[in-house]
């Protein structure tokens, strides 16, 4: 791991309209490192995920990628953006676009690669999350595991520093989450730098090297996977435990 | 059937007019009601109040005030002409009045298009760093003109129609726009507060009507 973190936020305030869903958030993310966040829902971690690449804007604070503050608009934004990949929950596939197509439209456009390149990495990446034999269908003749893999290729094609993932499985049906777990869990290993917002306590106690607990806008808790779970420290994490384990 | 074939030279006179008419016309419509989509899903908010105070006032004045505004408003009264010769200058200004007329209704139809299309495939294109223009033009308008090819013929088919009221407009438009110069030169008709009075009087009759539908599109948008 190096020194300086990869990603800063610092103070990081935001609202939507009276309610304060970002409560002086300071986070920071080493390259290389695998962060949890779980919370109840609500408690703001989807708009933590979407502020880190400026889908949401923040009231103040400062929020730095490789030691550089993200412009707030303009031209530049969307550029560094990609420096920074999204998983969504619902996949967000391009519905009129092949399964590669989705995979190379940003490397063309947005890199300004040129197409046979472009295609044989997307193809290389769609390999990676072995589904490459699909390569020439439409995100609608896949099923929900299969898209969200591809999304996850489609993202890792922008060669991201960090990527971001906000539930990813959780719109999957059950057999298909550990199909999805099973490639994130090897992007892990392979040392990517990821962020992600998830319930599945599989993954963090094998994958994550921290797990962050928000509630209500706050950082309310930070500790190893192993710690958190079997030792939370704060009343509200213990709370939320529990609901999640009863079930 | 004997007076048709009589004049057959000028029914199809007639008929390659209305023809050139309408191809130009849905030409100059589609193009308008791309950049009038453009600007109302733009991220800038007075892009946004023009496009949208345009088709909201365009689309709820009837078409002939629009012909008319156009024909009389722009060449008899500014003094704004294409050509010498007053058929071809009909002609483009019917050509301009349908466009600008019949582009509303593109718009409108794009805009429906383009509310069809999730959310999150728009933060997703935004996400790997496309800029607006590339959004609109990679993403939301493939999907959106997919998905209103439907619509979008009815009005080429409403534009179609459109045109008779051009011609019969038009021909208006060749007698009074000599007898309203004349009016004009010897002072006795302002010709623009007359249109514009013409124009707020329909638009009291047709802006609450789309005021309405707005509103009913707004709730039933909720409700589903
Ligand atoms: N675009 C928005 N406008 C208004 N309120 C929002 C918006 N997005 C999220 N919120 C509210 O912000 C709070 C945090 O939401 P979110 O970040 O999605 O939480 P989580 O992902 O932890 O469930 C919630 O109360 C939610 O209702
Ligand atoms: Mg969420």
């Amino acid at each position: 791991m190096t020194a300086t973190p990869l990603v800063v936020l610092e103070d990081v305030n935001k609202h939507f309209g009276q309610l304060h869903v970002l409560k002086d958030i300071q986070l920071s993310v080493q390259s290389g490192e695998v962060v949890v966040v779980i919370g109840p829902s609500g408690s703001g971690k989807s708009t933590l995920c979407r502020t880190i690449n400026r889908l949401e804007t923040i009231d103040n604070g400062r929020i730095m990628l490789d030691g550089k503050e993200l412009p707030a608009e303009g031209r530049g934004l969307a550029k560094l953006r990609s420096d920074v990949g999204m998983v969504f929950q619902s996949f967000n596939l391009f519905s009129h676009k092949t399964v590669l197509q989705n995979v190379t439209l940003g490397p063309i456009k947005v890199l300004k690669k040129g197409r046979a390149e472009a295609e044989k990495r997307g193809m290389e990446l769609l390999d990676r999350v072995q589904i490459a034999d699909q390569a020439n269908k439409y995100p609608a003749q896949l099923s929900g595991g299969q898209q969200q893999r591809v999304a996850i290729a489609r993202a890792l094609a922008m060669n991201p520093k960090v990527l971001m993932f906000d539930e990813p499985t959780s719109a999957l049906d059950p057999e298909m989450v550990q199909e999805v777990l099973d490639v994130m869990i090897d992007l892990a290993t392979e040392g990517m730098t990821m962020v992600v917002v998830t319930h599945e306590m599989g993954f963090a106690r094998r994958a994550a090297h921290r797990v962050v607990f928000m509630a209500d806008g706050e950082i309310v808790e930070e500790a190893t996977p192993d710690e958190f779970f079997t030792n939370p420290q704060k009343q509200r994490a213990k709370d939320f435990l529990s609901k999640i384990l009863s079930h | 059937m004997e007076a048709f074939f009589a004049n057959f030279d000028l029914v199809i006179n007639g008929f390659s007019w209305t023809v050139r008419l309408t191809l130009l016309s849905a030409l100059g419509s589609f193009l308008l009601g791309l950049v009038l989509t453009a600007m109302r899903v733009s991220p800038v908010p007075l892009m946004r109040g023009i496009a949208t105070t345009y088709v909201e006032t365009v689309r709820n004045t009837p078409l002939t005030l629009v012909l008319l505004f156009c024909g009389l408003g722009l060449s008899s009264a500014l003094g704004f002409t294409f050509t010498e010769n007053v058929e071809w200058d009909v002609f483009w200004f019917a050509v301009i009045g349908l466009s600008a007329y019949t582009a509303c209704f593109v718009s409108e139809s794009l805009r429906s298009g383009i509310n069809t299309i999730p959310l999150g495939q728009i933060e997703a294109a935004r996400s790997i760093g496309l800029t607006f223009g590339q959004n609109l033009q990679l993403i939301l308008l493939p999907q959106a003109l997919r998905a209103v090819i439907g619509p979008l013929g009815s009005v080429l088919i409403a534009l179609t129609k459109n045109t008779t009221i051009a011609s019969a407009a038009g021909l208006g438009v060749i007698e009074a726009s000599a007898q309203m110069k004349q009016m004009f030169d010897k002072g006795i008709a302002p010709v623009i507060p007359t249109f514009i009075g013409f124009a707020i009087g329909f638009l009291v009759l047709t802006l609450p009507m789309g005021f309405f539908f707005s509103w009913l599109a707004r709730r039933m948008a909720v409700a589903r």
